[in-house]
């Protein structure tokens, strides 16, 4: 079947010529990416401005957020953003390993499927079913059953107890975080499941082969090799943790507070910016929104050079350990 | 499918094109509040019936309204909070109010039915403060010498977005109380002391129903249709009045419209016996000279026709109409301000 046909020199032209066209279109496709990028990290900064440089550095560190007066201070969104996403982590990291660990490993066959496609519909709702969800079934359960135990048994204990005082509302910092968790863990789960599959069965094998036990084969050989993916899922969860909007609006309270207790509303960066960004009157008011805005996207930024930093270092122990 | 009946397909769907660009031409557009848009869109419904002429209106807010009028992007934007008399002066604006609507405290206390509360403005202002924290507190009880209050905590709840009902409301605390005037303040969102925040109207109502010892303000609309256990307030003329129609109206036409240049008017705490002390009135903002007098004139046309028969509809929805003489006040400022355009 394999035929070779001389190319003729005009044929040879005109395919240089396509060649050059495709390549041509794929570096704007490229280029239009960081045009992009540019243009939003220009207009932030623009329209943050006159916020900025009217609150310098004190819009970091003051708590005020009062459109009357017009006195902005961003640190109740940033403090509100950075608690919910580390706690949503928190509690989505060890169910998302177990669930990753049960498809790869422990599952029978005919359950395997049914379980994935599972977890990747969960992906597939949209978040303000989430948040319907979290304000109407999940913060009346909270709010009846589970906070007042947490007040009752964790509230008095020194330390801790403080992360657990003040009056049930059902919704706040806690009930946030619950449903981002809820949110992220199909995201992390899909990603580990994947890492885990590209184990060499060969390496799985070798284990068996010495005797080891399942236990000692997931914790030995899966986790190891795949670490990289599993943290590069652990941070596909966080940047979605971090800019979650419309879920995390319905169920954190959105007060601009920091409260010491986890039950007590606080807000997000995004949460502040959705809920009043279409009746904000004033330059000083819409500015300081795009200022979080602007911080949102440096955290973001940070997170994610963070985890390439991170990844790089365990690549090249990887690699000079081999 | 055979070949005919793709013809057929084709032909329908560039004719439902075509048609949907003749009429986009005619249509009229605007922007601005939320609170006034399921009416908006209901007499455009009808006035499309009848007229063939259609309104498109993006409901995105007071503060975006003001901005797309201001950009020309739209012939009017409307606002739940008016733009005082040198704004619009500076913009080359001109205002005038279309529908009233009220704001109604909801609370939810063991034992107390719909309209069995009495409040009044310092006592709310000092909850909403966290100077009152129970129920029995002896300044409630004073204004409930009949009922038995419960000693239980008081959970404040407020709106956590921007809205129109935060304004009236923060204003109407204000005007009660001189110590919530300087320390928060009346605007679209403020930084409320204490308290949980819940996003829209569904969401104050749900929180308040369900949080034991909850109190909450939402659209009378929203109170009326979730019979909710609402308080009645204590009038500026010293008179216990319910949330209603009726109330609302009166607030309306006692006010003060004739010595208020450009409308404006904020209908909180108006004088009168039968005056709801929480009532608003929803803007709309046009330009005094119109980049584009036809479809000015297209937009007075309807905002004519919505007063005219307007009124059945918005009673149906739970808004409640502007007053005849209000009614003919606007139209002499039509007549007066608008320039180039043919009523």
């Amino acid at each position: 079947m394999n035929t070779v046909t001389a190319i003729s020199p005009r044929h040879a032209a005109g395919q240089r010529q396509r060649e050059r066209l495709f390549r041509g279109a794929t570096l704007a496709a490229a280029l239009l990416v960081l045009l992009l990028l540019g243009g939003v990290t220009l207009s932030l900064i623009v329209g943050a401005w006159p916020a900025l440089a009217q609150f310098k550095l004190s819009f970091l560190t003051r708590e005020i957020w009062n459109p009357v007066t017009d006195q902005y201070g961003a640190l109740a969104p940033i403090y509100g953003t950075l608690v919910t996403s580390f706690l949503a982590l928190l509690f989505a990291i060890p169910v998302s390993f177990g669930i990753a660990i049960f498809l790869t490993e422990l599952a029978p066959a005919w359950l395997k499927r049914p379980v994935g496609v599972a977890v990747e519909l969960l992906a597939a709702v949209p978040s303000i079913i989430y948040g319907i969800w979290g304000l109407f079934v999940l913060s009346p359960v909270l709010q009846r059953h589970v906070q007042p135990w947490l007040i009752e048994v964790l509230g008095p204990l020194p330390l801790v107890g403080k992360l657990f005082q003040g009056p049930p509302f059902g919704i706040g910092i806690l009930t946030a975080s619950f449903v981002l968790a809820i949110m992220i863990i199909p995201f992390i789960a899909a990603v580990m499941r994947d890492v885990f599959e590209t184990v060499p069965d060969v390496l799985k094998e070798s284990g068996y082969g010495l005797g080891a036990t399942t236990w000692e084969v997931i914790w030995q050989v899966v986790v190891p090799y795949a670490r990289t993916g599993m943290i590069g899922g652990v941070m596909l969860g966080l940047g979605r943790a971090l800019g979650e909007t419309m879920a995390v609006t319905f169920v954190i309270g959105n007060a601009h507070r920091i409260g010491t207790s986890l039950l007590a509303p606080g807000t997000t960066i995004s949460a502040s910016i959705a809920n009043e960004f279409a009746e904000a009157v004033g330059d000083l008011y819409t500015s300081s929104l795009i200022a979080l805005g602007a911080l949102l996207f440096l955290i973001t930024f940070v997170v994610i050079a963070a985890a390439r930093l991170m990844l790089m270092r365990l690549e090249r122990r990887a690699l000079s350990s081999a | 499918m055979n070949l005919v009946s793709v013809k057929r397909v084709l032909v329908a769907a560039v004719g439902a094109v075509a048609f949907a660009g003749a009429v986009q031409a005619a249509d009229i557009s605007g922007a601005g509040a939320t609170f006034p848009y399921p009416i908006y869109s209901k007499w455009a419904d009808a006035y499309k019936t009848q007229t063939g002429i259609g309104l498109n209106y993006q409901s995105i807010g007071s503060g975006g309204g003001i901005k797309q009028i201001k950009a020309k992007t739209v012939t009017f934007g409307a606002s739940d909070m008016p733009l005082k008399p040198e704004d619009l002066k500076e913009a080359g604006l001109v205002q005038f109010p279309m529908i009233i609507g009220g704001v109604v405290p909801v609370v939810n206390i063991k034992g107390v039915s719909p309209g069995a509360l009495v409040l009044d403005g310092a006592t709310v202002a000092s909850i909403y403060m966290g100077e009152i924290t129970k129920w029995d507190d002896a300044r409630i009880k004073k204004l409930n010498p009949k009922l038995t209050l419960p000693a239980t905590t008081i959970a404040p709840v407020y709106r956590s977005d921007g809205s129109g009902t935060n304004f009236l409301f923060s204003d109407y605390l204000s005007k009660s109380s001189p110590k919530f005037q300087s320390s928060i303040g009346a605007n679209s969102s403020v930084q409320w002391p204490v308290g949980i925040g819940a996003k829209g109207n569904e969401g104050v109502a749900n929180m308040t129903t369900r949080t034991d010892g909850a109190i909450g303000y939402v659209e009378y609309a929203f109170a009326k249709q979730t019979k909710m256990a609402y308080a009645d307030l204590i009038n500026k003329a010293g008179k216990t009045v319910a949330p209603s129609a009726e109330s609302f109206q009166a607030a309306a036409a006692n006010a003060d419209w004739k010595n208020a240049p450009g409308y404006y008017l904020i209908l909180t705490d108006q004088a009168g016996p039968a005056s709801w002390p929480i009532t608003g009135t929803s803007f709309i903002l046009i330009y005094a000279v119109p980049p584009d007098a036809v479809a000015t004139g297209a937009a007075l046309k309807f905002f004519d026709w919505a007063y005219k028969n307007g009124g059945k509809m918005a009673a149906e929805l739970d808004y409640v109409p502007l007053p005849d003489t209000l009614i003919q006040q606007v139209r002499a400022t039509w007549k007066a301000q608008i320039q180039g355009v043919a009523l």
